[in-house]
């Protein structure tokens, strides 16, 4: 080991090391800048009627994007009630249950659905269902949104339920506990961090989709009945950000904050609800 | 029930039960597919007494433990011919579910594995409760007798709701004893329970083992044989999934019958 | 491959043969130097006397070092052993010595006109202790069992000397002294057949895990074991 062997061996750790960490601001810095921007123009646009007015026509001043966000919340409360059950249901039985080369179809086809590009979920679910109700309607935006989901929880809860060490099924069923107590009391009970985080992560990504509402959903006024279509945040943006008037732009921008903060609040609630209330590993 | 064409004789003598048989196990085989794990054992287990079964790794020894509170179902490959009986139940009849005979029949394992979500007192009192216990007082008187049994409660009554993963290697250990004690079963299977623990923890293991004998049948899985001479009333060697030798634990330590006994016993093999 | 725990093994079984055959070459000495007035070679087997007590010393100390191995079965069999043994030789070591000192002081004074086959008995008692230790080595717990009731003959002839020795104090009161020396001579080579049967029965011990000491009718192989 002579010196400079050694002198060059530390030259190689530290440049690693430097090039790595300006790699990691590069990752950063877009999110970064996305967010100065957004907040620099969205946050002057904010005001009290934001939140309480219907969009403003072509040429109108003022007005807000309620009826968007009240939209935004009901999908997002929709979406869960198909994708949770059947996508967590379904994880449960690819880890728990089933042979293996069904399971391997069924994996198969999750992650395959998981690339498919939104706009084709959007395409579907016209087809299934806007064309036979005659119209658009909250109740095809909320399952668009839903279908979207199941691949994504599943997937998530499925890795989350393989990570549970089955000392911990052993030790269950060896007390005597039935199989599917067991599951549901010791093993998602475990699991249970892992499996919200993945479904707020799924709700975090659904709620700024567009395309798949182009076809479903997309008012400008209220709607009183699920079989009416509803507005949704995504959608207004796009089409005010595209309109020709300031006003709109502006109207765009806020929303784009709006939006913003919402993504941001789920994975901050996600990050609350994982904190380790024992302080211990498992 | 009709004798195997190719069942051996017994070559080791069997010793005088001065007590209950807990335990009559006949011509059991467990097969994985293709493999043998066990291969067509006899024996009978001796109520209130302590049996150990020793034999090299891969052997068969856990997996005949796990045949007596039907475990080794969890393996979809897994198969058995033959009869355990349980105090005179046929532990495999059609009409017993597995959750009933592992009511009766508990299991600690080797690498201690208390519920991370739990803390001590829910740890203890799962099997009953999610077995359809509720009375509260039920669930308190158990859950300290068990934790006195298992020689833990001293050192933890201060604490019963602290998370049962903040106890140290030897006490977490304990608490799966005593979790499953509290669904007060009648046999005790441990699959070397003290492997995973320094020497310290191990003694407590072993002195908690030898008060738990007064109350219960245990069957005790071990690769270490001066613990099995030090704890163990009876003791059977298993080679390659067939029972070699069964006795007296003092003779097959000082004295096996059987060459093979003898040689794994000494450290020639294994 | 050997274990460390075989090499101890070996090496406690080359440290008893070895002492074994100190202790009969000091019995060998001790009877020669008695018959034939031999002063010098009696102080020197008493000299000697202090390598066998090493040896017994040694021994006892590797057969713990072992005991701290946890040997089981014939391993922990032939630990306890080797401890008996090795004392049942010391004690032998010691009467060779008690021989020899008597032979010392016997060759102050003018020898006794008595008739008395002691090379006999010490043949007898050397030939139980060679056998012994043979069986030791072959583990044959049959040769070890024939070894047993040869003790009675030495006792017999123990018996006939001491009347022999009795008779001719009491007609020749001179020689009561030189007599008693005598006495305690064959008294000795008594005890060392006394003591190749304790090491014959730790060889039955060895090999059979029968424990036959202080039990009647011996010969026979005990019913195998339940």
């Amino acid at each position: 080991m002579t010196a400079p062997n050694h002198n060059w061996r530390k030259f190689k750790n530290a440049f690693m090391q430097a090039l790595t960490f300006v790699c990691a601001i590069l990752v950063v810095t877009p999110l970064i800048l996305v967010f100065y921007h957004v907040i620099r123009e969205g946050f002057s646009s904010l005001n009290w009627a934001f939140f309480t007015q219907l969009p403003p026509g072509p040429g109108e001043a003022g007005g807000g994007m309620a009826n968007a966000i009240v939209g935004t919340l009901v999908l997002l409360v929709m979406a869960p009630l198909l994708g949770v059950p059947v996508g967590v249901l379904g994880g449960v039985f690819l880890s728990e249950f089933g042979g293996t080369k069904l399971n391997w179809w069924i994996r198969f086809a999750a992650d395959v659905l998981n690339g498919v590009p939104s706009i084709t979920w959007g395409v579907v679910v016209y087809g299934l269902m806007v064309m036979p109700m005659h119209g658009a309607s909250t109740l095809a935006g909320g399952v668009v949104l839903g279908l979207m989901m199941i691949p994504l929880v599943m997937r998530t809860t499925e890795e989350v339920l393989q990570l549970v060490p089955g000392g911990y099924r052993e030790a269950a069923l060896a007390l005597g506990i039935a199989k599917w107590r067991t599951i549901v009391q010791i093993v998602i009970r475990t699991a249970l961090k892992g499996i919200v985080t993945g479904v707020l992560l799924a709700l975090a990504r659904i709620a700024g989709e567009t395309a798949p509402l182009l076809f479903t959903t997309g008012n400008l006024g209220w709607a009183h009945k699920l079989t009416e279509p509803i507005a949704a945040m995504p959608l207004l943006i796009y089409n005010e950000a595209t309109g020709p008037y300031d006003n709109w732009h502006r109207q765009a921008w806020a929303g784009a904050f709006v939006l913003l903060m919402l993504v941001l609040a789920i994975n901050i609630g996600v990050r609350f609800f994982t904190r380790d209330r024992f302080r211990s590993k498992i | 029930m009709p004798e195997p064409a190719n069942q051996l004789p017994n070559p080791a003598p069997k010793p005088q039960l001065a007590g209950a048989t807990a335990l009559t196990v006949r011509n059991l085989s467990v097969y994985f597919g293709k493999n043998t794990a066990v291969k067509n054992v006899s024996l009978d287990i001796a109520a209130k007494a302590v049996t150990a079964i020793i034999g090299p790794s891969g052997c068969g020894k856990s997996t005949f433990l796990r045949a007596i509170n039907r475990m080794h179902e969890l393996n979809p490959e897994a198969r058995m011919e033959g009869e355990i009986k349980l105090f005179g139940d046929d532990i495999y009849s059609r009409n017993v579910e597995s959750v009933t005979v592992r009511r009766r029949v508990g299991m600690v394992f080797q690498k201690s594995n208390p519920f991370p979500t739990m803390s001590i007192t829910e740890n203890v009192t799962v099997g009953l409760r999610l077995n359809g216990v509720r009375d509260k007082r039920i669930l308190a008187e158990r859950t300290e007798q068990s934790l006195r049994m298992a020689a833990l409660w001293d050192e933890v009554k201060d604490r019963l709701n602290a998370p049962a993963i903040s106890l140290s290697g030897g006490q977490q250990q304990r608490l799966c004893i005593a979790r499953a004690l509290a669904v007060q079963p009648e046999v005790l299977l441990m699959d070397e329970p003290a492997s995973a623990l320094d020497p310290l923890a191990t003694q407590k293991i072993e002195d908690l083992i030898l008060q738990l004998k007064k109350d219960y049948t245990i069957v005790i899985v071990t690769h270490n044989m001066q613990q099995a001479a030090r704890i163990s009333d009876f003791t059977a060697f298993l080679y390659l999934g067939e029972l070699v030798e069964f006795d007296v634990t003092a003779k097959i330590f000082t004295n096996p019958a059987q060459k093979r006994t003898e040689d794994y016993v000494t450290g020639r093999f294994g | 491959m050997e274990n460390h725990f075989e090499i101890g093994l070996g090496e406690l079984r080359q440290k008893l043969l070895t002492m074994a055959s100190y202790a009969e070459t000091a019995v060998n000495q001790a009877v020669q130097a008695f018959m034939q007035r031999d002063h010098d070679l009696a102080l020197r087997v008493k000299a000697d006397d202090d390598v066998i007590d090493k040896f017994e010393i040694e021994i006892d100390e590797l057969a713990i070092q072992l005991l701290t191995k946890a040997p089981l079965a014939s391993n922990l069999r032939l630990v306890t052993v080797a401890m008996k043994v090795s004392q049942n030789l010391e004690r032998i070591g010691d009467e060779a010595t008690k021989i020899a000192k008597r032979a010392r002081d016997l060759t102050q004074e003018p020898p006794v006109k008595i008739n008395l086959d002691l090379p006999r008995m010490a043949g007898l008692a050397l030939v139980m202790v060679k056998d012994a230790l043979d069986s030791f080595v072959q583990r044959d717990s049959a040769a070890a069992r024939a070894i047993i009731p040869r003790d009675k003959e030495v006792d017999a002839l123990n018996k006939e000397m001491h009347q022999q020795l009795a008779q001719h104090m009491m007609t020749n009161p001179d020689t009561i002294a030189r007599c008693l020396n005598w006495i305690v001579a064959t008294k000795s080579l008594e005890r060392i057949a006394d003591h190749a049967k304790n090491i014959a029965e730790e060889v039955v011990y060895l090999c059979e895990a029968q424990d036959i000491r202080h039990t009647v009718g011996k010969s026979q192989p005990a019913p195998p074991a339940v």
